[in-house]
């Protein structure tokens, strides 16, 4: 049987709610005149539909019938236990992501009754095993050969996938970082499985172990929960700072598992030739407590000299949308949002900033957000802790002059 | 050389509105464009084809009406489009759709390249290229931000990371995807648009690939959408208006008070 979506057109009024709930936009309304009352009737476009079932849950008249093919093929999932984070390395350090993925983990494994795994895959890293299991893992996966030093998609899908059907984890955790989301998609084709991006919330639904993966769609506009509800392992992707990092528990005990590298079984068809650091990104608008962004009303390149000098005064960074990064008033590395960095700093300054949902998805977790706009009636004044009303011209070197003000006086 | 450049019609979100009484996308007057990262790969190709000489292929699944993805990509420099169309493709998550796309392209015949935007606006997953990479069994690199020198063996590239980039040598064929730092697209030429309208879109369906249906649409998808809502809006807290001189002196009180500066 294939799935279907059938409108019962003797029960479909026409009224259009189903249209307007469909995120696919895959429903349109057709006029219907042999109709006695001339209701219009719901005609579903199949190839934009994703069989999600918001449509027949929105109709008031149970006029849509979903039909969704359970013949699809489903693995054992009891041969499958335990949560595994892949801890992240780059240059011999561990990405932050990873400390906030055990953190995470270690509450699903919690919930699963079962145990939580990191996986290191490295060259001479078996110092950081211990800060592994410090940090919440009962176990630790170490794949350590010079083959490792870089990252190579190749090598790194090749042993991943081998660990993976080796010991069959029901759950995996990715840094949504340019690593993990570079290789972490091979891996999953590799084992047929299902792979989530950017998930913002996690949950273990009880009674099926299915993983309850919520992420934004659409620029943000609408959350999607997904699940993978017939294939293990279930992989999901995270950003950093989305989840609060877990705490140290110094000597904490854990296992180690020194995983043999047969190198004659890794694929590698590239060459790792080089890095080149960037030197523009000293300050890291990632790691920063304060962040001042400016927007489309900053309305020139001068304009961040302001910003930077508030910036500055704080200890913070600076910050763009991408109205501002768009108009080259400063480069991309400072955009914060949906195509840029996601940042959740103590302190947020949005100046000029309107708020388009893109921007917001990227510093929603700020703990206090300060606006300051001329337009009081714009998504970022409205969302904002404190909404400064007026032009930044005027307000930012008044707050940088109070500041200085109060630096001197204490 | 020939280089396959994938795309995806996307629905222009940097307008998208959502309507917070009802939860609902505005859909009305949302315009159709090309997925803006897909861009920059349409444009890459278009450059090594400038520089080397080759064939540049599009290629989009959706339905009929993403033919205009293609043609506008046909006006921009590509020399052909292919449109993988089919009822059963739909409901595909990245897995079924990088196995369809994989699946049309090999049908295609002999390539050397194939380059992807790093993601699509809609998704956001950026999941479908290194997939596609994987089941042509060929290596990929993502994030790509140059391409510094390639010969009919090789390619040399700059993988932007987050504290840098680095230098990557791969075997060709090869998947690239794509960041906006890579080029600056061009706009199409009058000469381009005629092409276009010209251009004969091959249409190729589930079976004309030889695919196999357990692998695609729905059934070939291993995540599942369950639900599907409006994220709760964040509330606003307190509003200064006044002079600038004194709300910024109430505003850096208040951080003040609470030990922010």
């Amino acid at each position: 049987m294939a799935n279907s979506v059938e409108v019962l057109s003797d029960k479909c009024v026409g009224c259009g709610q189903c249209a307007g709930a469909c995120p696919f936009g895959a429903i349109s309304t057709l006029e219907r005149p042999e109709h006695p009352k001339k209701f219009k009737l719901a005609v579903v476009d199949l190839n934009k539909c994703a069989y999600c079932g918001t449509c027949s849950q929105t109709c008031k008249f149970s006029a849509i019938e979903l039909k969704k093919d359970a013949s699809q093929s489903s693995v054992d999932k009891s041969e499958y236990k335990g949560v595994w984070v892949y801890a992240e390395q780059r240059h011999g350090e561990i990405a932050d992501v990873v400390y906030e993925l055990l953190n995470e983990g270690k509450r699903l494994a919690k919930q699963l009754g079962t145990t939580l795994s990191a996986v290191l895959i490295g060259d001479g890293l078996k110092s950081k095993v211990q800060d592994l299991i410090n940090r919440g893992a009962d176990k630790v996966y170490v794949c350590d050969d010079p083959i490792f030093i870089e990252f190579q998609d190749d090598p790194y899908t090749s042993i991943l996938t081998q660990l993976i059907k080796k010991e069959n984890p029901e759950i995996i955790l990715i840094g949504a970082t340019n690593i993990g989301r570079s290789f972490s998609s091979r891996v999953a084709a590799r084992i047929h499985t299902g792979l989530t991006a950017d998930c913002t919330s996690l949950e273990i639904d009880a009674q099926t172990r299915n993983l309850q993966q919520t992420r934004p769609a659409f620029g943000g506009n609408i959350m999607a929960t997904i699940l993978t509800p017939s294939r293990r392992p279930q992989m999901s992707t995270v950003r950093r700072k989305v989840f609060k990092e877990a705490k140290v528990e110094e000597g904490r005990k854990g296992e180690i598992v020194d995983c043999k590298v047969d190198v004659a079984t890794l694929v590698n068809r590239t060459k790792f030739l080089g890095f080149i650091k960037d030197a523009s990104s000293n300050i890291n608008i990632g790691d920063a407590d304060i962040i001042v962004s400016g927007g489309r009303g900053v309305g020139k390149v001068e304009g961040f000299k302001l910003l930077e000098e508030l910036a500055e005064i704080l200890g913070g960074a600076v910050g763009a949308s991408r109205a501002a990064v768009d108009s080259e008033w400063i480069p991309y590395s400072h955009q914060i949002g949906q195509t840029g960095k996601t940042v959740a700093p103590k302190v947020y300054i949005a100046c000029g900033i309107s708020g388009q949902i893109q921007h917001i998805v990227g510093m929603s977790s700020s703990d206090i957000i300060i606006a300051i706009n001329k337009d009081a009636s714009c998504p970022m004044m409205q969302t904002a802790t404190y909404a400064l009303e007026g032009d930044l011209y005027e307000i930012i070197p008044n707050i940088t002059k109070e500041i200085k003000a109060i630096r001197c006086n204490s | 050389m020939d280089i396959i450049v994938c795309i995806k019609q996307v629905p222009n979100t940097t307008n998208i509105q959502i309507d917070h009484e009802t939860g609902r996308l505005k859909r009305d007057g949302v315009e159709s464009i090309i997925n803006p990262f897909d861009e920059y790969a349409i444009e890459e190709g278009v450059r090594i084809k400038e520089k080397v000489g080759a064939k540049v292929t599009v290629i989009t699944m959706g339905p009929p009406q993403a033919e205009a993805a293609l043609r506008e990509a046909i006006a921009k420099g590509a020399d052909e489009g292919v449109l993988v169309s089919d009822r059963a493709f739909g409901g595909a998550d990245t897995l079924a759709t990088s196995y369809a796309l994989s699946t049309a392209i090999k049908s295609l015949g002999k390539f050397d390249m194939v380059i992807c935007g790093k993601q699509a606006s809609d998704g956001d997953t950026a999941q479908v290229g290194p997939g596609i990479a994987e089941m042509l069994d060929i290596p990929h690199v993502a994030y790509v931000k140059k391409v510094e020198a390639s010969d009919d063996k090789t390619i040399k590239v700059e993988r932007m990371m987050e504290d840098g980039y680095d230098l990557i040598e791969s075997a060709l064929p090869v998947l690239l995807t794509v960041v906006k730092e890579i080029n600056n697209p061009r706009v199409a030429s009058l000469k381009g648009r005629m092409a276009a309208r010209k251009a004969v879109i091959k249409v190729l369906d589930a079976a004309t690939i030889g695919a196999d249906t357990s692998k695609i649409g729905l059934n070939g998808s291993p995540t599942q959408v369950m639900k599907i809502f409006t994220p709760p809006q964040r509330t606003g807290g307190e509003k200064f208006t006044g002079e600038a001189k004194e709300v910024a002196a109430v505003l850096v009180k208040r951080l003040s008070d609470l030990s922010l500066i």
